[in-house]
């Protein structure tokens, strides 16, 4: 099994069962085991993923990929005291970020199901030219990025958000946008939308949106 | 007939280091029975010392302990350690050996490897292990990977001196000890013997040399590897002798030992030392940033593989100097124990300058045990005191039927030291072809039962692994633990869980409490799943129903002072790995049908010495050749500095291809297409007008590489400019005749490197500068007064053809050594008298001057590029090259023939640039790991490998195009298309299962529940 096998969803589990940082480790680039060369898949996702964590109000830096070889044991020891370092100055996940237990889970289950929506966009519209680390980091940190990512994820991962809290009641766009940290107008504009496609129903009386 | 434990087997294979290891391990693959005979108390050799490997950095014992365990385990191998070769009678196919075991004073069918002994012994002696750097005791395991895991005692054993102390005796409950053993002669019978017995190292002391013995903070270059590693004497912090300090600046001499003709020094060049040096300084700047390292150089050797970047990396290190100068020790500073060297820079004259640990680079020499062994065996060595070769088949030694592998040949690194292991594999099974497989046994395992209707039925078996595991972590309390979770019906603990009786007593429990799932608590994975694996087999449950938690790297060994914290983490790794358990299923490899025929792709003398091996062996071979006739590049070629007359070699070779009636040759041949896998390759070939279609076990690529076509140096434009391989071609045929190109020629001059070394081509193309000194050789034969003028940056006539650099330069060639910042320029111009001659302008470094040079010829030593042809092969069997274009192996240092494909083999310079001895020697190791294929019925195929749920695909291609191996295809199904595994191809990275965006393929044996449930028992509350 390649770092490559290292799905979001592994990810997104761990957190949502309580871990308060993930670091995943591989082969240093150039040094695949395979022929694949996975690991450069797997700095994709990571950086996907703190994409993504930015994007609801999530700290980044709970997320981390280290390239780690299976002789480097020193390296790696010195690797996680220094993530458990980070971790305990980030704080507790969500506690730390001002995010109640529920909003988290929200915020976790909306990307999980995002996944494969994900998935698509990484490959039809993520292209990273070469595969270097340089590359990569250069890519998921230009305005480029920055674009797709708005115009292709931003606007569907506030919907999951939004779909996801709604299991839980109905809630007004008032209230979604302060338990989603999102923008008013924002969120006003997706529920306008989700009502067109027959995803809510607006009760006028409560003034609240539901799942149709 | 049962031959178990019986002193009848194949072959012997003397010597049990790397070479020999992989030795045994291919002649048992191949079918034969395979004694390894080692003198120490483990099998290991010299790799286990080293801490890296050059040029990947790869950890040493890592890569190289698995293959302890394959032997061990193989039913065809029987290893003697702690044995000496006392006689061998007899001759090729029946031998009569006798060997002397040693006694180690413990007997191995009775001790467990506790090693309470070790912790009673009262004596430290200095560890020869750690190089006597640091101590150990005088009963004690040699490292704790060794085979057979058992402890030995050293003669300075209070008992053994004068019977003081006998504690070891009585604390062992096993009552292994026997402090009365005596040396015992056993007599063995087999076919064949393959020398492996490795290397001995260049000892300074004997000359006081850079004032090593005298001065405590002089070390030699093995000294430090033990310095660098963390199994050495201080963990893996370089401490320096002195005062167990951390040096901050260090000095590496090169040549210690190697390139001198005085007396106690070895004229020949050692030929790793430059590597392994740059391999030293990277990793001392590993350890400390702010090191500050010279190293202190004649050439630079960087001629193998990826060796040219590995020196360029280690140079441009901040603090690290490569200074091109001979040294002496100046002296030793009383208040701190440094060491100055005085060297020379040009222009500046002589520096002195202080450092705080002094590193030899010590050569390489024949093994210490090479004279006995030339007069027990009745093999010749070379004048170098190294076994005497054939320069036509490198692996065969004096005495027929006794074949040599590793650097008893001569200096070579490790990949040469395994692909001449493989190939006296294939001599042996050249000679012993016959009784393959008569005296191989196979495992029997017992049915499996169907576990599918059962409740989950969990064993933990939780091993103390003598104290390296118990001492740290709280043994019964995890395993009280254990015994609490979901679905475990059984928890024990054990000393030695790996151990041959654990394993067996974990086969019965199995049986006897109907366990369906085994968690094996103890230490990698790595090592030793295959052993728990077939535990479960024994057991009569799937092998898949099984795995391991590591409670020893990633605990207890990690966490060594903090024992209540690693006990709860060996809980935590334990609820991990049984929760894993629950959801594994049984799964099936398969065994795949083998095609026994092979197919050779190139018929120069590397293909064809592989066609033949195998065919002699007693296997089809289909040989391909692009060109119509066969031959190669050796068709160019005429001599060696050897002394191999090629052109007669070659015919001899071609004669014999031709004649076998194994062998089918397609000549002016093209593939046009490959499909199919390992034991059944179907591959279509155009050739002479005909398509045919060879169905074929295994492939071995040999098809070359390509002259560099220079369009440097007038080359193409002015006559008088040549190649190397045309010098040769006219030294052969026309030298000495009147009329020839060469007469009226007074002044030749030749410039190395052209084409290689260089930003495009960063790589030393290693043959051009033994080409180049043959050559100038064959012309100051033929014509005594013609001046020769040799340009180069560094000579690289690594190994004994440094003896003929220095005959060269003693019979007058003048060597002028240039920067490549500073090229030699080359015009027409005339000379004194008005003739028109090719002047060349060079700078020479050591006296700053322009020399010009008014040359009749000019010769170009061009370098070896890859072929447009190995380009297409490699394209047809999905086969990875380097960045420069030559093949890429499985692993640069122990599968140096394989490629990443599982049934393709290499040989020859589409792999790398070398020598035609050297091409030869890596066409039999070919043929060897070819035969491991081929004398098997069928292989197996993981069953850890990736399946599509069909009904979930929707045929995007996202698995298609992220798998490299080509292993998933569309195929048409009433709902459409859909993605399909080849089960065959599929080498479970599972980077397809990233991709997918429905979840419709599944690794097997690692799919998303079988994580999810690990990652869920590890935050479990």
């Amino acid at each position: 099994m390649c770092t490559g096998r290292v799905d979001l969803s592994f990810i997104l589990r761990a957190f949502s069962r309580g871990a308060d940082g993930v670091i995943v480790g591989g082969c240093w680039p150039g040094e695949c085991h395979y022929v694949t060369e996975g690991n450069y898949d797997a700095l994709a996702t990571i950086h996907l993923c703190k994409k993504l964590f930015q994007q609801v109000g999530l700290k980044p830096g709970r997320v981390r990929i280290e390239w780690i070889s299976a002789s480097e044991g020193n390296r790696f020891a010195e690797v996680m005291s220094d993530f458990a370092l980070r971790l305990r100055e980030l704080g507790p996940m969500g506690q730390a970020e001002g995010i109640d237990s529920s909003g988290l889970s929200t915020r976790l289950d909306a990307i999980t199901r995002l996944i494969p929506y994900l998935k698509l966009v990484e490959r039809e519209k993520f292209r990273v030219p070469i595969r270097t680390e340089e590359a990569f980091d250069e890519f998921y940190g230009s305005p480029r990025m920055d674009s797709l990512f708005n115009d292709l994820v931003t606007d569907k991962l506030a919907m999951a958000q939004i779909l996801r809290i709604l299991e839980d009641g109905p809630l007004s766009s008032g209230t979604i946008a302060r338990k989603l940290g999102l923008d008013r107008g924002a969120v006003a504009r997706q529920m306008g939308l989700s009502l067109r496609q027959g995803l809510v129903s607006f009760d006028q009386e409560q003034g609240s949106y539901a799942l149709a | 007939m049962n031959v178990a434990g019986s002193n009848f087997g194949d072959v012997m294979v003397v010597g049990g280091g790397i070479s020999g290891i992989q030795a045994a391990l291919d002649l048992a693959a191949t079918g034969y029975k395979v004694f390894l005979v080692e003198r120490a108390p483990t099998i290991g050799g010299k790799m286990a010392q080293l801490d890296k490997t050059f040029p990947t950095n790869d950890c040493s014992m890592c890569i190289e302990s698995p293959k302890f365990i394959e032997c061990d385990r193989h039913p065809n191998i029987e290893i003697l350690t702690y044995t000496e070769l006392e006689a061998i009678e007899g001759q090729a196919g029946d031998f009569t050996v006798t060997l002397t075991r040693k006694p180690r004073y413990v007997d191995e069918d009775r001790c467990t490897g506790c090693t309470t002994c070790v912790e009673y012994c009262p004596v430290h002696v200095p560890d020869p292990f750690n190089q006597e750097l640091g101590d150990n005791k005088a009963i004690h395991i040699f490292f704790s990977q060794a085979i057979p895991l058992v402890p030995y005692i050293d003669d300075r054993c209070l008992f053994l001196q004068d019977e003081k102390c006998s504690i070891c005796e009585a604390v062992c409950q096993n009552r292994a000890i026997d402090l009365h053993q005596k040396p015992r002669k056993q007599v063995i019978k087999v076919g064949a013997v393959v020398l492996s017995p490795g290397y001995g190292v260049f000892d300074p002391a004997t000359r006081g040399d850079y004032g090593y013995g005298t001065l405590k903070n002089v070390v030699t270059s093995l000294d430090f590897e033990r310095l660098l590693c963390s199994t050495g004497p201080h963990e893996g912090e370089i401490l320096r002798p002195s005062d167990k300090r951390h040096p901050h600046k260090i000095a590496w001499i090169h040549c210690v030992g190697s390139r001198q003709v005085n007396e106690g020094g070895s004229s020949y060049c050692s030929a790793v030392c430059c590597s392994y040096i740059q391999k030293q300084v990277i990793l001392a700047k590993d350890h400390d940033a702010q090191l500050e390292a010279v190293v202190f150089h004649n050439d630079i050797r960087s001629y193998g593989k990826d060796f040219e970047r590995f020196y360029q990396r280690a140079e441009a290190l901040p603090g690290v100097r490569f200074v091109r100068s001979y040294v002496s020790i100046g002296r030793e500073i009383p208040e701190t124990n440094n060491v100055t060297i005085r060297y020379v820079i040009p222009g500046q004259g002589v520096q002195e300058e202080e450092f705080d640990l002094v590193v030899l680079g010590v050569g390489l020499q024949p093994p210490a045990s090479a004279r006995a062994l030339s007069s027990q065996l009745g093999v010749e060595l070379n004048p170098h005191g190294f076994c005497k070769t054939d320069p036509a088949n490198p692996i065969k030694t004096s005495r027929p039927g006794v074949f040599v592998s590793g650097a008893f040949v001569g200096p070579m690194d490790i990949p040469e030291s395994v692909v001449t292991a493989s190939g006296a594999s294939a001599l042996s099974g050249e000679l012993l072809g016959y009784r393959r497989g008569w005296l191989a046994r196979e495992r029997v395992y017992p049915p499996e039962r169907d576990v599918s209707r059962e409740p989950l039925r969990a064993g933990v078996f939780v091993c103390h692994c003598g104290a390296n595991i118990g001492r740290v972590v709280d043994i019964p309390s995890v395993v009280e633990y254990a015994s609490g979770l979901d679905n475990v019906v059984h928890a024990e603990e054990g000393l030695f869980i790996c151990s041959t009786d654990a394993a067996e007593q974990i086969s019965n429990t199995i049986r006897e409490k109907k366990l369906n799932r085994v968690c094996v608590a103890a230490c990698t994975p790595k090592t030793h799943e295959p052993l728990f694996r077939d535990t479960l087999r024994e057991g009569g449950i799937n092998q898949y129903l099984f795995d391991m938690a590591n409670i020893r790297e990633h605990c207890s060994w990690v966490h060594s002072k903090q024992k209540e914290e690693a006990t709860a983490k060996a809980k935590d790794i334990i609820r991990m790995s049984v929760a894993r358990t629950e959801n594994l299923e049984p799964l099936q490899e398969f065994d795949l049908p083998v095609n026994k025929r092979a197919l050779v792709v190139g018929g120069g003398v590397a293909g064809m010495t592989a066609a033949l091996s195998l065919a002699n062996q007693g296997f089809e071979v289909h040989l391909l050749e692009r060109e119509a006739h066969l031959g190669g590049m050796a068709r160019r070629l005429h001599s060696t500095l050897d002394g191999l007359d090629v052109q007669e070699y070659l015919r001899g070779l071609i004669r014999q291809i031709y004649q076998h009636r194994l062998i089918q040759i397609s000549h002016q041949a093209t593939i046009t297409n490959v499909s199919g896998y390992i034991g059944n390759f179907n591959t279509t070939v155009e050739s002479e007008g005909r398509t045919r279609h060879i169905h074929h076990g295994t492939a071995i690529l040999a098809t070359g590489a390509a002259e560099y076509k220079p369009t440097e140096y007038l080359y193409g434009q002015d006559e008088r400019v040549l190649t190397q391989l045309q010098l040769e071609q006219i030294i052969a045929r026309e030298g000495a005749e009147a009329g020839s190109a060469l007469e009226g020629v007074e002044n030749l001059v030749m410039i190395q490197c052209v084409g290689s070394r260089q930003r495009d081509r960063n790589y030393c193309s290693r043959v051009c500068c033994g080409q180049a000194i043959k050559n100038a050789l064959l012309l100051k034969e033929q014509h005594p007064r013609m001046n020769i003028y040799l340009l180069f940056r560094d000579m690289r006539t690594y190994g004994f053809r440094e003896d003929s650099y220095r005959e060269a330069a003693a019979r007058h060639v003048k060597f002028i050594r240039y920067e490549p910042n500073d090229p030699p320029q080359v015009e027409p111009a005339t000379d004194y008298e008005g003739r028109p001659v090719l002047q060349v302008t060079v700078t020479d470094p050591i006296l700053g001057q322009r020399l010009e040079l008014d040359a009749q010829l000019l010769v170009l030593s061009t370098g070896v590029v890859p072929s447009t042809g190995s380009q297409e092969v490699t394209r047809f069997f999905k086969l990875t090259t380097n960045p420069d274009g030559f093949f890429q192996e499985a692993h640069v240092k122990l599968r140096p023939v394989d490629f990443a494909v599982d049934g393709v083999f290499m040989c020859g310079i589409g792999h790398y640039p070398k020598h035609l001895s050297e091409a030869i020697a890596q066409a039999y190791g070919a043929a060897g790991r070819a035969a491991t294929l081929l004398s098997q019925d069928t292989v197996k195929a993981s069953g850890a490998v990736c399946e599509v749920r069909e009904r979930d695909c929707v045929s995007c291609g996202a698995c298609i195009s992220a798998c490299t191996y080509g292993a998933i295809e569309f195929h048409e199904t009433p709902q459409g298309r859909k993605a399909r595994v080849n089960p065959i191809l599929c080498k479970g990275d599972g980077l397809c299962n990233a991709k997918c965006p429905t979840n419709a393929i599944i690794l097997k044996h690692f799919t998303d529940e079988e994580i999810f449930s690990q990652i869920d028992a590890a935050l479990a509350p």
